[in-house]
């Protein structure tokens, strides 16, 4: 996975986790240890996507603007980059044998790295999140 | 991003949901829910299932149904799940499988699945296993969603085929 794509993940979780809330992209930075610049054209891209919504002016900043439920994290990650990974041979024509085989290996992968991407929600991130904190405090808590 | 079949157009449930094990007068609800979902009415097979997961060895095998807890509802069944404790395949620790699961399309989104899912946890918990499994089809986008959604994750086996030439 490309770096935009894994800011883009960040930024939605942030930003899904409490859509009321305005946040600044210094904030999202700060807090996943990301250039304020990256994260900028990133966020520029979820906007056109309608995914997130800007809001100018003092105190604005970036509010979460589509469907947790429905989009996946593939529905992101194909925003930034081409998700068919390195399913792909340079020239069918004249390949052969040894590259057809290994050809087939990186769409089995492919196509397990697909399935999983397009199967998880940006809410069940946040679900996923949420026990990962509550398993942590039960386990600080003895 | 906005996708086909949003909470927001799904019809209300009229009341809550109830669930409990299958019973031979829900077979025929069991097999139009399976056939409406999947295309292929299989009576002979539903048949088979409910006389080995409801009939014997009842600690271990759960063939569970929800309904709405009212006599008005709109469908006699919202969905069903299935699901057996089994032990040392593929050298594995006793665990609980879910291998059947299917929620009424009109009523998806609506805690049907959620609330089918939650009693056969509970059930295999009763039963003292701690770890569940299922298998579902790469393309099967819904079943793994929910799945996800329920905190399941990719386990330590890998599904493995091949055809078998004449």
């Amino acid at each position: 996975m490309q770096t935009s794509s894994r800011l883009a993940i960040y930024a939605l979780i942030e930003l899904a986790a409490n859509p009321e809330r305005q946040v600044s992209v210094s904030e999202i930075g700060e807090k996943y240890r990301i250039s304020s610049h990256h994260l900028a054209k990133v966020m520029h891209t979820l906007g056109r996507a309608g995914l997130v919504r800007s809001i100018r002016g003092v105190g604005g900043g970036y509010s979460f603007s589509g469907n947790a439920k429905r989009t996946t994290l593939l529905d992101v990650i194909e925003l930034f980059e081409d998700a068919t990974g390195d399913c792909k041979l340079a020239d069918p024509s004249k390949a052969n044998d040894a590259e057809w085989v290994l050809f087939d290996v990186m769409c089995e992968i492919d196509d397990i790295a697909r399935a999983t991407f397009g199967a998880i929600t940006l809410a069940t991130m946040l679900k996923q999140i949420g026990r990962r904190t509550k398993q942590a405090r039960e386990r600080a808590s003895g | 991003m906005q996708k086909k079949g949003d909470q927001m157009n799904q019809p209300e449930l009229a009341s809550t949901i109830a669930i409990r094990r299958v019973t031979q007068g829900d077979l025929g609800d069991v097999v139009a829910l399976d056939k409406r979902v999947t295309g292929n009415a299989k009576p002979d097979y539903w048949q088979d299932i409910f006389e080995r997961y409801a009939t014997r060895r009842l600690d271990q095998r759960f063939f569970l149904v929800a309904e709405a807890d009212t006599g008005a509802a709109q469908f006699p069944l919202l969905g069903y799940i299935v699901g057996e404790v089994r032990g040392w395949e593929f050298g594995s620790e006793p665990c609980g499988w879910i291998f059947a699961f299917s929620v009424e399309p009109d009523t998806r989104q609506q805690g049907v699945g959620e609330h089918l899912f939650q009693a056969m946890s509970a059930a295999f918990k009763t039963a003292g296993i701690g770890t569940m499994r299922t298998m579902v089809a790469r393309q099967n986008q819904l079943h793994m969603a929910f799945f996800r959604s329920e905190g399941m994750v990719a386990g330590p086996y890998i599904q493995l085929e091949m055809e078998i030439d004449d």
